[in-house]
């Protein structure tokens, strides 16, 4: 498969079939694994990574979820398909810096990714659409076990799988959701539930992982820990948060249509003003406004139906995925010019805001409950 | 945790490209840890892949999984203020299942061995010692 192939496909995950996928953007689990007696990819020299890539790379390719997979050395691809593959979380930010003795093997429906050398010399990673952390892991546990027969890990009866930095040590699992709460932003809560999901083990950070801004109201929020506890139960742990976070957020939209819908009536109107007429548009400002517009589909303000354009636009209007797909490299002010004329045009025959609709759902409270309505 | 919000200009002027480099993991691990591991081996190198704890310092990874034995002391400290636990236990690999299950079966085997040998039951002890003997063949494929 080649990569313009990759680029023509939106991910699996990218359609927003999964359970609770309004709130719940993806769910992604990845194991880290290293081969035994190898230095680790940040310490071998270059020879050695190429070596150990070689000795990987085969394995992971002949797996049979890897058939008719995209299969690259980070260094055959531009600065450009890197950075498209960070945008739609195949590859970290990390990897996509690496070059000689660093790969990337995926699948083709994009669910799975395998970086090969990154920080470990295997992260294997599963992306699914909305709640699905379980069904993300099986996937995950049964790469990792399918490739354990060919491989062996470093491995250590008490402490587990043993990976370069000690914060995966054990299971090597980081197990995250990417989650969009605009209601909780909104009413001003987020905070207080960023500080109270830390006091429990789990970190929320923003769109693209540690050390990033949260824009978009996107928070992605994940295990802090990996020794200890078994794989199931951290996932466990995880999942019960995250479904207290979807009722909090919907409990925080049921508020503001409630107590403060001018308000709210007033931010989509204004999102979707400025989305429509704009001529420049930063990638952050796109993010925050499209993030407004798919509350709105939320409510019923607009068709059900325009659901995956605005989740599409998320994707497409992020810096690489611009300038790949007008074939050119461009610099900041052309490129936020094209973001507002692409914005323009899918935005063309979407309908104004129906706030007619959502007074009335808020009226009669039709809108359900968060656990009971999927 | 110390937050820093940087602009553009005054990121790239402090020379910070990659943001992660601020992650509350690294600071952890940059001051923390190599402090914990200081206690633990002084100047000590990895035997396996000459890592040293001025690397660890430096770069807050290891260099090897034998690293974990190397400075195993400090970083003990470490993983139990930054952990759950400080014992695996997830997931097993197949491999190290096996070996497991080998070794608890040559342990009943050579206490029967040695039972026979003090009964003076020597066909018995022949064929325990044959398969411990396949066992151990077995172990190192």
């Amino acid at each position: 498969m080649k990569f313009s192939n990759v680029m023509a496909t939106a991910g699996e995950w990218l359609r927003g079939e999964g359970p609770h996928h309004q709130i719940v953007i993806s769910s992604r689990v990845r194991l880290a694994r290293n081969l035994r007696s190898r230095p680790f990819p940040g310490w071998a020299k270059k020879a050695e990574r190429t070596s150990i890539l070689e000795l990987i790379r085969p394995r992971v390719e002949e797996l049979t979820e890897m058939r008719d997979s995209f299969s690259e050395s980070l260094q055959e691809l531009s600065a450009l398909e890197r950075q498209v593959l960070v945008e739609r979380h195949l590859i970290s930010r990390e990897h996509a810096a690496k070059g000689v003795g660093s790969a990337v093997v995926m699948n083709r429906r994009q669910t799975l990714s395998i970086m090969i050398n990154e920080e470990d010399h295997l992260r294997m990673q599963s992306i699914r659409s909305g709640l699905q952390l379980k069904q993300a892991f099986k996937l995950v546990d049964k790469i990792d076990s399918a490739l354990e027969s060919k491989l062996e890990f470093a491995y250590d009866q008490r402490l587990g799988y043993l990976t370069a930095c000690p914060t995966n040590v054990g299971t090597g699992m980081r197990a995250s959701a990417m989650l969009h709460l605009p209601g909780l932003v909104l009413s001003e809560l987020i905070n207080q539930v960023i500080q109270a999901v830390s006091k429990i083990g789990l970190a929320v950070r923003g769109l693209y992982g540690e050390g990033t801004e949260a824009m978009g109201n996107l928070f992605q929020i994940s295990n802090q820990t990996t020794l200890g506890e078994k794989e199931d139960e951290i996932i466990n742990r995880l999942s019960k948060v995250i479904e207290t976070l979807i009722e909090k957020e919907h409990d925080a939209r049921q508020v503001l249509l409630q107590k403060k819908s001018n308000t709210l009536w007033d931010q989509i109107g204004r999102a979707y003003g400025v989305l429509t007429y704009a001529h420049a548009m930063a990638s952050k400002e796109a993010l925050n406004l499209l993030s407004i517009i798919k509350l709105g589909v939320d409510l019923g303000a607009f068709p059900e139906d325009r659901r995956l354009p605005i989740d599409e636009l998320f994707i497409d209007t992020q810096p690489a995925h611009l300038q790949k797909s007008s074939q050119q490299k461009l610099n900041a002010e052309e490129r936020d010019h094209l973001r507002a004329q692409i914005i323009r045009e899918r935005l063309k025959l979407f309908p104004k805001p129906d706030i007619s609709k959502m007074a009335r759902e808020s009226g009669n409270g039709s809108i359900a409950g968060p656990l009971n309505n999927e | 945790m110390q937050k820093v919000n940087l602009c553009d200009a005054c990121s790239k002027e402090k020379g910070v490209q990659d943001p992660t480099g601020f992650a509350l993991a690294d600071l952890l691990l940059g001051i923390g840890a190599a402090e914990e591991i200081e206690k633990g081996a002084s100047t000590q190198k990895c035997p396996v892949c000459g890592f040293s704890q001025a690397d660890f310092k430096k770069t807050g990874r290891l260099g090897c999984s034998a690293c974990y034995v190397t400075f195993g002391g400090g970083l003990n400290t470490l993983l139990k203020a930054m952990h759950k636990g400080t014992e695996h236990v997830g997931k097993l690999p197949q491999r190290a299942h096996r070996a497991m299950e080998i070794n608890h079966r040559m342990r009943t085997l050579a206490e029967n061995l040695q039972q026979a040998v003090a009964e003076e039951n020597y066909e018995t002890a022949a064929s325990l010692r044959d398969q411990i003997k396949q066992l151990e063949s077995e172990l190192a494929r």
